[in-house]
């Protein structure tokens, strides 16, 4: 990476955002503006720093219920993309309901979930399921359903069968489909998670902000926010990493 | 080897409207021969080729391969399409394998071969790269090698070089007689281009529109190997004014 470069991509949005929180923080002082309306970024992070050993039980929650949920978009969205694309009959009678369950707003069902399914986690992992699954199935059918006509008739020509088919040629050319609706998937999950512990738990990053800002305590309301988009900004990362391991031929080279 | 007789095809749209896409069209392909199939869009050549290679069955009268009739795809064919439509996560070596591997044979017996096919066509030393770093010309070059591996006795192709810029284009027509003059085969070559038609073929079956017939089978007797310089040739003039003659007079009548 040259010079150039490494200025434009890292020290630039490093020092916007270093000016910005120290605009924040004398901004609080100079205004006297209360810690519960507006702390300053000092006291968020002070405040993350002693909640340091607490924070990483309501993380884990947090994170498992987003994985939970994104591990179930995948195992149920990819499985229905491939029923849509193989079958017209199917995807007539699947896709309006999946569109209609999309249409849903999902805060307006996560109570109703959380009344027949009761407390715990397995609420919150459905509830972010159901936030994340629409994208894993409609741009896995989308990509599933790209394959070059001409390359089916190819396959065809060699009396290739439907599944070897499936596999040499049309999951793969899916492949980079599927990892753009996973990439929103994983950050709907961690929307979901948090609707989901909103709506009523005694765990998670969600039920740390919610009860921070009953106490008026702002500060640990913001921390646990920046924790919880850390934690969005890791998992899409570790998704394109993923994407890149298994689709290494969409990598650009460097300087392209 | 090839035999079409009085073959049709009509398919329904999906607003249910009756298509006929081919009709009547009577066509004998000797064994090795080159036929290019010429004529405007929408007279049927691309049915024609998915007729022949069984992938579709036809409506009216029969074909037959070497005396088989064909009903379903039999494997034995070669495939070019105007786009090289290349695998993207795949080499340009396990593209070429990827033939073999369709047809179920094992891809590790034939690796010499499918690098002695990319030497014959000037790929040597491009075998690990991805496609997207090929030209277009290179990637159409690498789908015939894909088609020639497996060693098929029939090549289909349709407008393989229609994608590509004119000069690319001549470059590869020669280069697609210079195969054919080493590893014989029979060709069923669909174009749009006249001068192409003539170039490659034994004989041009000149073809009219809506619904797609044949109009005149026209044998060229130019002598082989064959040359750019033959546009020039007073023989191959008179077979282009006459193909474009079917061509246009056709479309004036209507």
């Amino acid at each position: 990476m040259s010079v150039r470069r490494l200025v434009g991509e890292s020290l630039v949005p490093a020092a916007t955002l270093a000016a910005a929180l120290l605009a924040w923080e004398a901004a609080t002082w100079a205004f006297r503006i209360p810690r519960f309306v507006m702390p300053p970024p000092s006291a968020i992070f002070a405040e993350a720093w002693d909640w340091r050993y607490r924070f990483i039980g309501h993380a884990w929650v947090t994170l498992y219920e987003t994985l939970g949920g994104f591990a179930l978009s995948i195992a149920v969205g990819v499985p229905l993309a491939v029923l849509i694309v193989y079958s017209p009959a199917l995807r007539n009678a699947l896709y309006p309901l999946i569109v209609l369950a999309q249409s849903v707003p999902k805060i307006a069902i996560a109570p109703v979930l959380l009344l027949v399914l009761g407390h715990g986690e397995i609420p919150k992992v459905i509830v972010a399921f159901l936030v994340a699954f629409f994208p894993v199935v409609v741009d896995t059918a989308t990509g599933l359903a790209a394959t070059p006509p001409e390359l089916l008739d190819l396959s065809r020509s060699y009396r290739a069968s439907a599944l070897k088919t499936f596999m040499k040629v049309r999951l793969p050319m899916a492949m980079p489909f599927f990892f753009a609706g996973a990439k929103v998937a994983i950050t709907l999950a961690v929307i979901g998670a948090v609707v989901g512990e909103f709506v009523g738990s005694d765990k998670g990053l969600g039920y740390v902000i919610l009860s921070a800002t009953s106490y008026w305590k702002t500060e640990l309301a913001f921390s646990s926010m920046i924790l919880l988009s850390l934690m969005a900004i890791v998992l899409f990362g570790a998704v394109s990493l993923v994407e890149r391991l298994v689709c290494p031929w969409l990598v650009q080279e460097a300087g392209e | 080897m090839i035999r079409l007789d009085a073959v049709g095809k009509t398919y329904r749209t999906r607003r249910g409207d009756l298509v006929r896409a081919v009709e009547d069209v009577t066509l004998h392909v000797e064994e090795n021969e080159f036929v290019t199939l010429v004529g405007p869009s929408g007279c049927g050549k691309s049915t024609l080729l998915k007729l022949v290679a069984g992938l579709t069955p036809a409506t009216h009268g029969t074909i037959a391969i070497r005396g088989q009739p064909v009903r379903e795809p039999f494997g034995d064919v070669g495939f070019v399409f105007q786009q090289p439509v290349l695998l993207p996560w795949r080499s340009v070596l396990d593209n070429v394998l990827f033939s073999v591997e369709m047809l179920g044979r094992q891809p590790r017996e034939y690796r010499k071969q499918a690098l002695d096919l990319l030497e014959l066509t000037g790929l040597s030393g491009f075998e690990t790269k991805y496609p997207r770093e090929l030209s277009g010309g290179m990637q159409q070059r690498v789908a015939i090698c894909r088609a020639l591996l497996p060693d098929p006795s029939l090549l289909l192709m349709d407008e393989p070089f229609g994608a590509l810029d004119a000069m690319t284009r001549e470059e590869m027509s020669l280069e697609l007689l210079r195969i054919w003059e080493e590893r014989r085969k029979t060709i069923l070559f669909v174009t749009h281009s006249i001068p192409e038609a003539i170039l490659l073929a034994d004989r041009v079956v000149v073809m009219t529109p809506r619904p797609g017939r044949v109009a005149r089978i026209l044998p060229i007797a130019l002598p082989r190997p064959r040359t750019m310089d033959l546009e020039f040739d007073a023989r191959f003039k008179a077979a282009s004014d006459e193909v474009r003659e079917l061509i246009f007079a056709r479309r004036l009548d209507r």
